[in-house]
């Protein structure tokens, strides 16, 4: 086989579970996989970064939201798969910029484990959306593609509107504007748990956004499952 | 008559239709009035699909997504990505105009000599841009190749032809445009590389990589591929491809090449290809021949983080001699065992692949002699003409190093004519075909230049 990313050749099968419970070969080469760091450890309770070991249970970052009043409590918890090296960076470059669609192929297993582990039955899965302008100078929405690796159906039932490019404001800036988030029409959100799914959590502003829109219309609480945390 | 804006931008290259700044209404105008053309980006062939841009056709480097453009299942090339994405949906679009050209008279400011061996090659590339034909430079590594073509490409700049020289490498590239636009002050030039912002431009001079190449289409009269020391790039079938859509149809084709393919060789062999050969360097002293020394199984000696004992104290008499030397091996796992290994014997030792970040700074510093051994992956920038070095491969039996892989590893010791001597040593655990061929390859050479009286003796 070769790996998805380096294309090198390799042997997929590493032992003897594997061939016996004909489990998925992974997508990756070693080299490739190792190189993907994943959050283990003690986690700031909210937004699922890692701490140190004497830290308080919430980090400073979600210790400011906690105690906005606006902001307090719109979201129950953020937990993400990797944290965000420059190897990773490099592959989100590749897989959402450059528009390497298949490379989502290669978080299959640890973010389905991820969703079954943080949150499971019981929470609908719902992608946060790109802007029809973005969807199609892009081609695709990167968050959607990680819904669809979860084996849960998921539900299209937010909207964008056309703003800036997130990476190019400050924290400051995305808590000011506007919130870009709408519902098409009346989905059926009264008392749902749930969970919204997006490639990077990197302030939180734009999860915290779309739980907003979510829980003013009926939702009992909002989750969020990102691939990284940066 | 006004030009249109979107004429003249497109003019020269063919490029997908989302990348054009203009509106649809502008292209569908232009698609009516007949000199924009469209073609799909990609193309079924029986085994799978052919990217039009890159002419990648291998099953491996598509894939699908679900496109938003289209609605559909999209297959794309996974080859040419940092180009923009290609899928089945994209359409491609190029002017079929013929672009204006310009004659430059007595273009050529250069005024250097060259080597006898050197004008029997250049009237030969003359003559074949002339002709319109196609042509093989097979020019051993250190023979001076540039300037062999200057002569060729002020003739053709003279009868107002665009001239491109392609090559897979952007330091290359970068090293080229200063010495190019000493020779041709007056002819206007673009660099084509991914931090260039010429890259957009037609001029009547292009030096371009292979990537950027890929935008230009049907445009140049007279195409120069310049492969020298490519390692480990020779092979790359996407080079071969731009340069067969960005050349016009009756463009003179000129190869330089240290070390054409075994299938070149033979069709030079056989006359069915036409070749210019330069066996000797310009210095005029016979290329190293390179020596195998057994180092039995060398993969397992590094397990256990040892180096074989012949390959060690080939190290250390380096570094008590204190000459500057490379040591190639197969690949980065491999390097990176190497390399600790050896900077417990020195530390200034450093190991450099391809892909390396801080590539250009440890070569640099190899360069001013503050590393006496690089240990490395791949044959660094050719501007790495270190006067004075030795080189050895680990692990010669490797896959990886092939016939014109190792005579242009071969090819970096001797060049300078302060120091026309080294040693070459192929390091091995069962001595491969592709080894005797390249040592036999060097000695041919030798040979040759003997015979026609290209050595100083």
């Amino acid at each position: 086989m070769n790996c998805l990313l380096c294309h090198s050749p390799y042997n997929p099968i590493t032992n003897w579970r594997q061939l016996l419970f004909l489990e998925d070969p992974d997508v990756l080469c070693p080299r490739c996989r190792g190189s993907f760091k994943l959050i283990d450890g003690r986690l700031c309770e909210i937004c699922g970064r890692l701490l140190e070991e004497a830290a308080p249970s919430l980090c400073a970052d979600c210790l400011r939201w906690q105690e906005d009043e606006q902001w307090g409590r719109v979201l129950v918890k953020n937990r993400s798969v990797y944290t965000y090296n420059d190897w990773m960076k490099d592959v989100i470059a590749l897989w959402k910029f450059r528009g390497d669609y298949v490379i989502v192929e290669a978080f299959r297993h640890p973010f389905a484990r991820a969703f079954a582990e943080h949150f499971g039955r019981g929470w609908h899965v719902v992608p946060i959306p790109l802007s029809p302008e973005r969807l199609c100078e892009r081609g695709f929405n990167q968050a959607e593609a990680l819904a669809c690796l979860l084996p849960f159906p998921s539900f299209p039932w937010l909207a964008r509107r056309h703003s800036e490019k997130q990476s190019k404001k400050s924290r400051r800036e995305r808590m000011e504007t506007d919130n870009p988030f709408f519902l098409p029409g009346h989905p059926p959100l009264a008392g749902k748990r749930i969970v919204l799914i997006d490639d990077i959590y990197t302030t939180g502003i734009t999860v915290r956004h779309a739980a907003r829109v979510l829980l003013g219309a009926g939702a009992a609480e909002v989750g969020a499952l990102t691939l990284v945390r940066a | 008559m006004n030009v249109s804006p979107l004429l003249s931008f497109l003019q020269g290259f063919r490029l997908p239709r989302e990348q054009l700044p203009f509106s649809e209404n502008e292209i569908e105008d232009a698609l009516r009035a007949g000199w924009l053309g469209e073609q799909p980006g990609l193309t079924r062939t029986p085994r799978s699909w052919r990217c039009m841009r890159c002419g990648n056709d291998d099953p491996l480097r598509f894939a699908s997504f679900p496109c938003a453009r289209c609605g559909k299942n999209c297959v794309y090339c996974r080859k040419c990505l940092s180009m923009g994405r290609i899928s089945a949906c994209t359409r491609l679009a190029h002017v079929s105009l013929p672009l204006p050209f310009e004659r430059h008279e007595a273009p050529l400011a250069w005024q250097g000599e060259l080597s006898p061996a050197q004008a029997e090659a250049a009237m030969a590339v003359q003559q074949a841009v002339l002709d319109s034909r196609e042509l093989i430079v097979w020019a051993v590594c250190g023979a001076g190749k540039t300037e062999i073509l200057f002569p060729a490409i002020a003739a053709a700049l003279e009868k107002g032809w665009r001239v491109c020289l392609a090559t897979p490498r952007t330091d290359v590239v970068r090293e080229l445009a200063p010495r190019f636009r000493q020779a041709f002050p007056r002819v206007p030039l673009a660099v084509w590389h991914g931090g260039s912002d010429e890259r957009g431009r037609i001029a009547s001079l292009v030096l371009s990589t292979t990537h950027q190449l890929l935008r230009a289409y049907r445009v140049f009269d007279v195409m120069i591929v310049d492969e020298v020391d490519a390692f480990p790039y020779s092979v790359e079938p996407m080079l071969e491809y731009a340069v067969s859509q960005a050349r016009k149809e009756q463009a003179s084709l000129i190869y330089l090449t240290a070390t054409p393919s075994r299938a070149w060789q033979r069709d030079i062999a056989r006359g069915k290809r036409q070749a210019a050969v330069i066996p000797a360097r310009y210095h005029g002293r016979p290329l190293p021949v390179p020596a195998f020394e057994w180092c039995g199984n060398w993969r397992k000696q590094l397990e256990r983080g040892r180096l074989p004992e012949n390959v060690l104290s080939w190290v250390l008499h380096r570094l008590e001699q204190r000459k500057q030397a490379f040591l190639f091996v197969p690949h980065i796992d491999e390097l990176e065992a190497v390399t600790r290994i050896l900077q417990r014997v020195d530390s200034r030792i450093v190991g450099v692949h391809a892909e390396a970040p801080d590539r250009a700074e440890h070569v640099q510093a190899f360069r001013d002699g503050r590393v006496p051994l690089l240990v490395t992956t791949t044959i660094l920038e050719r501007g790495v003409t270190v006067p004075n070095i030795d080189v050895a491969v680990l692990g010669a039996e490797d896959r990886i190093f092939t016939e014109s892989a190792l005579v242009q590893i071969a090819g970096r010791v001797g060049r300078s004519a302060a120091f026309p001597d080294g040693d070459v040593r192929f390091f091995h655990h069962g001595k491969t075909q592709e080894m005797v061929r390249a040592r036999r390859h060097i000695i041919r050479m030798n040979e040759e230049a003997r015979k026609r009286g290209l050595l100083r003796t």
